[in-house]
C-alpha cells in the first residue's frame, strides 16, 4: 500500500498545479467550463502591478509547492518500510541544512516584502496631486493634493453617491446625488472620498483592483486611473448586516463627453424631481 | 479491588474500582473529575460533538452557495416554515457566524489544548497529574456556560448572532444594525468570554505543570515536541487572552450600558438614537486581532507538535533538527504577537503601518518553512510505516504547505487589496485549520486512542476514512483559490447577482457536493471511534513501538498514571539507534554500559 499512498501524495502538486493552469487558460471542456475563472479584466493603470505581483508570488510559491510535493512523494516512495531494505539513517539533523533553509527563505521573504512596497505606496499613500506646492518639488509634504470629484457613502444596503459639481465643492447647490450609480470619465486620475453612514462596508471595485473598508466616523480617499470604458460592479466586501449580499452598485467608465452629458442630464432630472437636493444627507 | 495512590500534593486518596459504585463516586470520578485524563476525555467527547454541529452548519452555508434560495431539503420546511424552507439572508449570516464560532472556540482550541493538552502533558512528562487538578476541572466546566450561551444565541428568536465570528463594530454594537439579533449578540459575547476564562485556567495549569512536574531526567530539551508546542501555546494564551477578554467586556458595556469605546459620536444606524460615544470601530479590530492572531497559532502549534511525534515514530527515525523545531515554535510565537495588523491592511488603518506588518508577516513564514523542511528531513532515510495516524500526519505536511504558501499572497499588501475578504482567504485558513489542524487531530486520535482506551481503532476503516476525507477536503477547499482569484467575496448569501461572479455557480455546486461527501464519510470515523472503545483489539502499553513516556504507562493509565517512578535517560526520538537492537529506544530504558559517552555526543 505504500506505493498507493505515495502516489496519492504525488497527485497533490499535479492536480493542484493542473487546476491553476486550466483556470488561467480558461479551458472549456465538455461538462467543465473554466472560462473567466481567473483574475477579472483589469482596467486601472495602477492595477497591472497588482496582477504582476500576484503572478510573481504565484510562480515563486508554485515552484516551492512542486518541489516539496515531489520531495514528499519521493521520500515516501523510496523509504517505504515494506520496500526499503536499508537501515534507517540515524541522524538528528544537519547544521548546514538548517542554516541554508533558514537563510534562503528569509532572504526571499524579505525581498518579496520590500518588492511590494512601491505598489502599496502608489495605491494607498501617493494620492494624485494637482501641483508641487510652494516648494516646487513634487511628492513632498506640501503637495497640492487633487480634491475628490465624488463622494461615496456606504449605508445599509446601498452606495449613496454625491458629485461636487462644477465648483468642485460639496454641500453646494450644484451637487449631484445618485444611488448605486457611479460614473467617471476615462483616462483621468479620479479621486473618490469614501465614508460610511452606519456600519463597516468595503468599497470593492474588482476590475480596478481597488478595495478599501469604509469606517463610520472616518473619511478616506481612494484613487485610480481607468483606461477603458464600460460598466463594472461595485461590490461590498465587508459584512454589513443581513442585506450585505445585495449591496451592489455599478461604475460606468465613460469618455469625458459622455460623462459630461450624463452629468447634465442627471442634474436637470434632479432639479425636476427634487426641490431640495441634499434632502437627507447626513 | 481498591488501590491507594498519592496525588500530586502527597495526600493519599482512596479510589474505589469496585462494582459498588455509588452515584456520588460516579459523579466524582467521571463528571466532576480532577483527573487530567478524564478531563481530557471530557474535552474530547464534547469537542467531537461540536465538530459535528460545526460541520452541519458548514453544509448549510454550502447549500446556500450552490443553490441559493432553493431551500434546504427535508429539514428546511421544519426549520424555516415562514420562509418556505429557504435559508433567509438573516439566517445565512447566523450560519457562518456560528460555523466559525463553533469550529474555533468549541472545536479546534479546546480539542488541541483541552483534550490533547490535558491528556498528554502529565503522561508525556512523567507526572501523576496536573499541578492544579481543581483548576483543571474548572477549566472544563467553564466551557459549559459557553456552550449554553452560544447555544442560546443560536436559537435566540428570530435570528441568532450575525456579526461574523470577528464581531466587528458597529454592526455588532448597535442593536438596530442587525434587527433580530439584539440579545443574541450579547449572549455570543458572554459565551466567548467564558471560553476565554476556560483557556486561561488551562494555560496557567499547563505552564506550571510543564515547568515544575517533569520526571527526573526530563530536561526541557528532552521534552517531546508535542509538549513544547503545548507549552508555547499556553504562553500565547496566557499573554494574549486578557486582551480579548477586556475587549469583549468593552463591547458588552457598549451594548448594554451605552459606553462608547467602538462607536463614533453621532452615529445613527437604522433610526437608532444618535450615539454619544466618540469611540473608534478600528480599536476593536486591533484588540480583537491582538488576541486572535496569536490564536491562529494556538490553533496550529499543538497540531505541529503532535504531527512531529507521529512522523518520527512511523519513520522509525529521529526527528530531524529537534532544536530548530523548538526554536521555530518559539519564533512563530514571538512573531505571532507583531503581525495582527495583516488582518487590517484595507481596514482603514494607517497604510504606513501596513508596510511594517507586511514585513513581520512575511518573516513569520520562515519558521513555518523551517518546520516543513525538517519534517521532510525526518521522513528522508527512514523506514516508513503507512499507518492511519501516519497518513493523517503526512497529509498535514502536504496540506500545510498549501495553506502556508497561500498566506504569502495575502501578506503582500498590494495583492491583498484585491484578494482581501474573498474566497482566497477562506481557502487559506481552511487549508491551515481543516486540512492542517483537523487532519492532525484525526491522526492524533488514531495514534493515542490505544493509550486512552486500551484498544486499537480499526486500521482498515481508518485508512478508508483518511482516503475519502483527503479527497473530499481538496475537492471542497482547493477550488476556493480559483474563486478568490476572480474576487468572489466571502459572507455573501447570493453572490451570483454580481455580473463578475454570476458564472461561478457550477464550481460552487461541485464544492458543495464534495463538502457533503466529506461530512458523510465522518460517519465511518464516528462508528470506528465508538465501536473501538468497546470492541477494538485490546493492546498492551506500547502498541506502536514508540519512545515517549506515555507509552510506558498502562493502557489506559490508572489514577496517578505510572505504576513505577519514571526516570528519563534520553530524548523521545531515538528511533533506530545503533545502541539497541530494537528500532526504538524508550525514554525510560537505561543505556547499556559504556554508552553514556555516545549519548552525550548526540545531544
Amino acid at each position: 500500500m505504500g506505493r498507493f499512498w505515495s502516489l496519492l501524495f504525488l497527485m497533490v502538486p499535479i492536480l493542484g498545479v493542473g487546476l491553476f493552469v486550466l483556470a488561467i487558460a480558461g479551458t472549456e471542456l465538455p461538462g467543465l467550463s473554466l472560462r473567466d475563472h481567473w483574475l477579472p479584466e483589469n482596467i486601472n493603470d495602477g492595477g497591472y502591478i497588482i496582477d504582476d505581483l500576484f503572478n510573481f508570488i504565484m510562480y515563486l510559491t508554485g515552484a516551492i509547492f512542486i518541489a516539496t510535493g515531489i520531495a514528499l512523494f519521493w521520500f515516501l516512495w523510496k523509504y517505504d518500510a515494506a520496500k526499503n531494505p536499508n537501515p534507517v539513517k540515524f541522524v538528528h539533523g544537519s547544521h548546514t541544512f538548517e542554516v541554508v533553509w533558514s537563510l534562503l527563505p528569509a532572504a526571499t521573504l524579505l525581498f518579496i516584502a520590500i518588492f511590494q512596497m512601491d505598489a502599496w505606496a502608489n495605491h494607498k499613500m501617493r494620492r494624485p496631486i494637482l501641483g508641487p506646492g510652494p516648494d516646487g518639488i513634487e511628492h513632498t509634504a506640501d503637495d497640492e493634493l487633487k480634491p475628490a470629484m465624488v463622494e461615496v457613502t456606504g449605508r445599509q444596503f446601498e452606495w449613496r453617491i454625491r458629485y461636487a459639481g462644477a465648483d468642485g465643492k460639496f454641500d453646494t447647490p450644484d451637487d449631484l446625488h445618485t444611488v448605486n450609480d457611479l460614473h467617471v470619465p476615462v483616462d483621468e486620475d479620479i479621486v473618490i472620498a469614501i465614508k460610511s453612514q452606519d456600519v463597516l462596508h468595503s468599497f470593492f471595485l474588482p476590475n480596478l483592483r481597488l478595495k478599501q473598508d469604509v469606517v463610520p466616523g472616518m473619511k478616506q480617499f481612494v484613487w485610480f486611473h481607468a483606461n477603458r470604458t464600460g460598466t463594472f460592479d461595485i461590490v461590498c466586501a465587508e459584512l454589513c448586516g443581513w442585506g450585505h449580499y445585495k449591496m451592489r452598485g455599478q461604475i460606468s467608465v465613460e469618455s469625458r463627453e459622455n460623462f459630461d452629458a450624463w452629468f447634465q442630464d442627471e442634474f436637470k432630472e434632479q432639479g425636476r424631481t427634487q426641490l431640495e437636493p441634499s434632502e437627507d444627507e447626513e | 479491588m481498591s488501590s491507594t495512590t498519592a496525588d500530586s500534593h502527597g495526600q493519599t486518596i482512596d479510589q474505589d474500582h469496585s462494582d459498588r459504585l455509588s452515584i456520588s463516586a460516579f459523579i466524582g470520578t467521571y463528571v466532576f473529575s480532577r483527573d487530567h485524563k478524564i478531563i481530557g476525555l471530557q474535552f474530547l467527547f464534547s469537542t467531537l460533538l461540536w465538530f459535528l454541529v460545526g460541520g452541519l452548519l458548514a453544509l448549510g452555508i454550502r447549500l446556500q452557495l450552490a443553490w441559493p434560495w432553493e431551500g434546504m431539503p427535508i429539514i428546511g420546511k421544519m426549520l424555516f416554515s415562514a420562509e418556505g424552507g429557504q435559508i433567509s439572508p438573516e439566517f445565512y449570516t447566523t450560519l457562518f457566524t456560528m460555523h466559525a464560532t463553533v469550529m474555533i472556540f468549541f472545536v479546534i482550541i479546546p480539542i488541541l489544548a483541552g483534550a490533547f493538552g490535558n491528556y498528554l502533558i502529565p503522561l508525556m512528562i512523567g507526572a501523576d497529574d496536573m499541578a492544579f487538578p481543581t483548576l483543571n476541572m474548572l477549566s472544563y466546566w467553564f466551557m459549559w456556560p459557553a456552550f449554553i450561551f452560544i447555544g442560546m444565541s443560536f436559537f435566540e428568536a428570530p435570528y441568532g448572532a450575525g456579526g461574523g465570528w470577528t464581531s466587528y463594530p458597529t454592526l455588532s454594537v448597535v442593536p438596530e444594525a442587525a434587527p433580530g439579533s439584539e440579545s443574541a449578540q450579547t449572549l455570543w459575547l458572554l459565551g466567548v468570554t467564558c471560553v476565554g476564562i476556560s483557556s486561561m485556567m488551562g494555560s496557567v495549569n499547563y505552564l506550571t505543570t510543564i515547568i515544575q512536574m517533569r520526571a527526573p531526567g526530563m530536561t526541557m530539551f528532552r521534552l517531546p515536541l508535542t509538549i513544547w508546542s503545548m507549552f508555547i501555546t499556553a504562553v500565547l494564551q496566557a499573554f494574549a487572552l486578557p486582551v480579548l477578554t477586556a475587549a469583549g467586556v468593552m463591547q458588552l458595556t457598549d451594548r448594554i450600558i451605552g459606553t462608547g469605546f467602538f462607536v463614533p459620536e453621532g452615529l445613527i444606524v437604522n433610526n437608532s438614537a444618535p450615539a454619544t460615544g466618540g469611540g473608534q470601530p478600528l480599536l476593536w479590530q486591533h484588540l480583537f486581532w491582538f488576541y486572535s492572531h496569536p490564536a491562529v497559532y494556538i490553533m496550529i502549534l499543538p497540531a505541529m507538535g503532535m504531527v512531529s511525534d507521529i512522523i518520527a515514530c512511523f519513520s522509525r527515525k529521529p526527528i530531524f533538527g529537534y532544536k530548530p523545531m523548538v526554536y521555530s515554535l518559539c519564533g512563530i510565537a514571538g512573531f505571532g504577537f507583531i503581525v495582527w495588523g495583516h488582518h487590517m491592511f484595507v481596514s482603514g488603518m494607517n497604510p504606513y503601518l501596513g508596510m511594517t506588518f507586511m514585513v513581520s508577516t512575511m518573516m513569520i513564514a520562515l519558521p513555518s518553512a523551517v518546520k516543513t523542511f525538517n519534517w521532510l528531513g525526518t521522513i528522508w532515510g527512514g523506514k516508513i510505516q503507512f499507518t492511519t495516524p501516519m497518513l493523517f500526519s503526512l497529509s498535514f505536511v502536504s496540506m500545510f504547505v498549501i495553506g502556508g504558501l497561500s498566506g504569502i499572497f495575502m501578506a503582500a499588501t498590494p495583492v491583498d487589496i484585491f484578494i482581501h475578504d474573498t474566497y482566497f482567504i477562506v481557502a487559506h485558513f481552511h487549508y491551515v485549520l481543516f486540512a492542517g489542524t483537523a487532519m492532525a487531530v484525526f491522526g492524533a486520535i488514531y495514534f493515542w486512542f490505544p493509550k486512552m482506551f486500551g484498544r486499537m481503532m480499526n486500521e482498515w476503516w481508518g485508512k478508508v476514512h483518511f482516503f475519502f476525507t483527503f479527497l473530499f477536503l481538496n475537492g471542497t477547499f482547493y477550488p476556493m483559490h480559483i474563486l478568490g482569484a476572480v474576487g468572489f467575496p466571502r459572507r455573501l448569501a447570493d453572490p451570483y447577482h454580481y455580473e463578475t461572479f454570476s458564472h461561478l455557480q457550477p464550481m460552487n455546486q461541485f464544492m458543495t457536493l464534495c463538502a457533503i461527501g466529506m461530512v458523510a464519510v465522518q460517519v465511518i470515523f464516528a462508528a470506528n471511534f465508538i465501536l473501538s472503545i468497546f470492541m477494538g483489539r485490546p493492546v498492551g502499553r506500547n502498541p506502536w513501538g514508540a519512545n515517549g513516556l506515555e507509552w510506558s504507562a498502562p493502557s489506559p493509565p490508572g489514577h496517578g498514571n505510572f505504576d513505577f517512578q519514571p526516570i528519563v535517560y534520553r530524548g523521545p526520538y531515538d528511533y533506530g539507534s545503533p545502541e539497541v537492537d530494537a528500532d526504538f529506544y524508550p525514554q525510560i530504558q537505561p543505556p547499556p554500559e559504556g554508552a553514556q559517552v555516545a549519548e552525550e555526543a548526540n545531544s
